[in-house]
């Protein structure tokens, strides 16, 4: 079966994208939204246009949509997407990244189930420590580009997850109740290798941008 | 010690990891042992389970609705079932429920009019389908909704629910585990 993947370019949605693909399916291409309002309930904003970079790495074709990020617009510019994703690359089916957020999930199953397609959501209830585990298991190379919530702040930016960091977050998590995969939005982050990439990426520049426990890195060159 | 075998009902090979895992997990936190199989591997000797789950599928798939027969063990197995989702309308078809059109995706809040696997008065449950089964005649219903959301055989211990207690509402499934 050919599949589309909702991607960000983060941890979630390039896991997901692994599963898949270890399950015997083919990925067909990559669906990147990017929404110019960065507190998008539905998308995941930082780096995106690095996605493309991502993109070449894994040899798929990429389909970016840009929208306003409104929040209802926002799903209309997603249908479409998927739309021309199913006509252009004949997927049967879409593979997302959620892991507890039925705000995304019951959003994009509605938009699948009115197209006639299939919804795959491999992450969907996932353990959040044992994610970050398997990340690390699978050699997936995943650096953070965003923080938004105490007590976490502009030294986080740019930290790999490795098992140094699934420590640290393990003790946030009990103190603080950081949410340890960050869907709640606490951590952004963007995978530099993993097993479908051809090659590792390489970061050659970047701007954070940022204050207290609010920031994020912008990918300006990535190679 | 009671060994639970969960049935995956599921076409696609990925959505094991979205539908059967979950109820896995949630079996592993509560530390009883448990065992895994897809519904066409289903053999005599998995009557021997001490309780059987039957979990949901995605919205797409019915292929487990056309081959309904592969479920005829329902009724000769005496020990609890829980049928989740597509679960519950494999229990409901396999009792002479008829199958109907609905479409509920999402969060929903349903009222319970007694109580179901600890689940009382109003709650918030994830829906994902676009069918219902009637209610067969040997069942009774726990919610005030329109279409049957929480079900329980009069007399056997085969409860089945529409929602997906693995979303919101885990405590049901370790109620059931806990039986």
């Amino acid at each position: 079966m050919k599949l589309g993947v909702l991607f960000s370019g983060g941890k979630d949605s390039t896991y997901a994208a692994w599963l898949a693909k270890k399950e015997g399916y083919e990925i067909a291409c990559l669906i990147t939204i990017q929404s110019e309002n960065k507190d998008s309930f539905m998308f995941h904003t930082p780096s995106i246009l690095a996605t493309s970079v991502q993109a070449r790495a894994m040899g798929i074709s990429l389909i970016i949509v840009k929208t306003k990020g409104e929040k209802e617009n926002e799903l209309e510019d997603l249908e479409e997407a998927i739309i021309t994703a199913k006509k252009k690359y004949k997927i049967e089916g879409i593979v997302t990244g959620a892991v507890e957020s039925v705000y995304q999930a019951s959003r994009i199953q509605k938009i699948c189930n009115k197209i006639g397609i299939e919804c795959f959501n491999p992450l969907w209830q996932k353990d959040q420590i044992e994610l970050l585990e398997d990340l690390i298991k699978n050699k997936f190379e995943v650096v953070i580009t965003g923080v938004a919530a105490f007590p976490l702040d502009k030294k986080w930016l740019g930290r790999k997850i490795d098992n140094k960091f699934v420590e640290d977050i393990k003790k946030l998590n009990s103190e603080y109740k950081i949410n340890p995969a960050g869907e709640g939005g606490e951590f952004e982050s963007f995978v530099l290798n993993c097993p479908l990439f051809k090659r590792r990426l390489i970061v050659k520049d970047w701007k954070d941008y940022g204050e207290k426990n609010n920031w994020r890195r912008e990918l300006e060159d990535v190679e | 010690m009671s060994k639970i075998l969960i049935i995956n009902i599921s076409k696609e090979r990925l959505h094991y990891y979205e539908f059967v895992k979950p109820i896995e997990d949630i079996l592993k936190n509560v530390g009883v042992e448990f065992y895994t199989k897809h519904y066409t591997k289903f053999n005599d000797k998995d009557l021997k389970a001490d309780k059987i789950i039957i979990c949901g599928t995605s919205l797409m798939d019915n292929d487990f609705i056309d081959k309904i027969e592969s479920f005829k063990w329902i009724e000769v197995y005496k020990k609890p079932i829980l049928g989740i989702c597509g679960g519950m309308q494999v229990i409901s078809l396999i009792f002479n429920g008829e199958l109907g059109k609905e479409s509920e995706i999402g969060l929903f809040n349903e009222n319970f009019v007694k109580s179901f696997l600890g689940m009382k008065e109003k709650k918030e449950v994830y829906h994902l389908h676009n069918n219902y089964i009637t209610l067969p005649l040997e069942f009774e219903q726990f919610t005030s909704s329109k279409i049957p959301q929480a079900i329980k055989h009069k007399e056997k211990e085969i409860y089945g629910v529409l929602f997906h207690p693995e979303v919101r509402n885990k405590s049901l499934i370790e109620n059931f585990v806990n039986l």
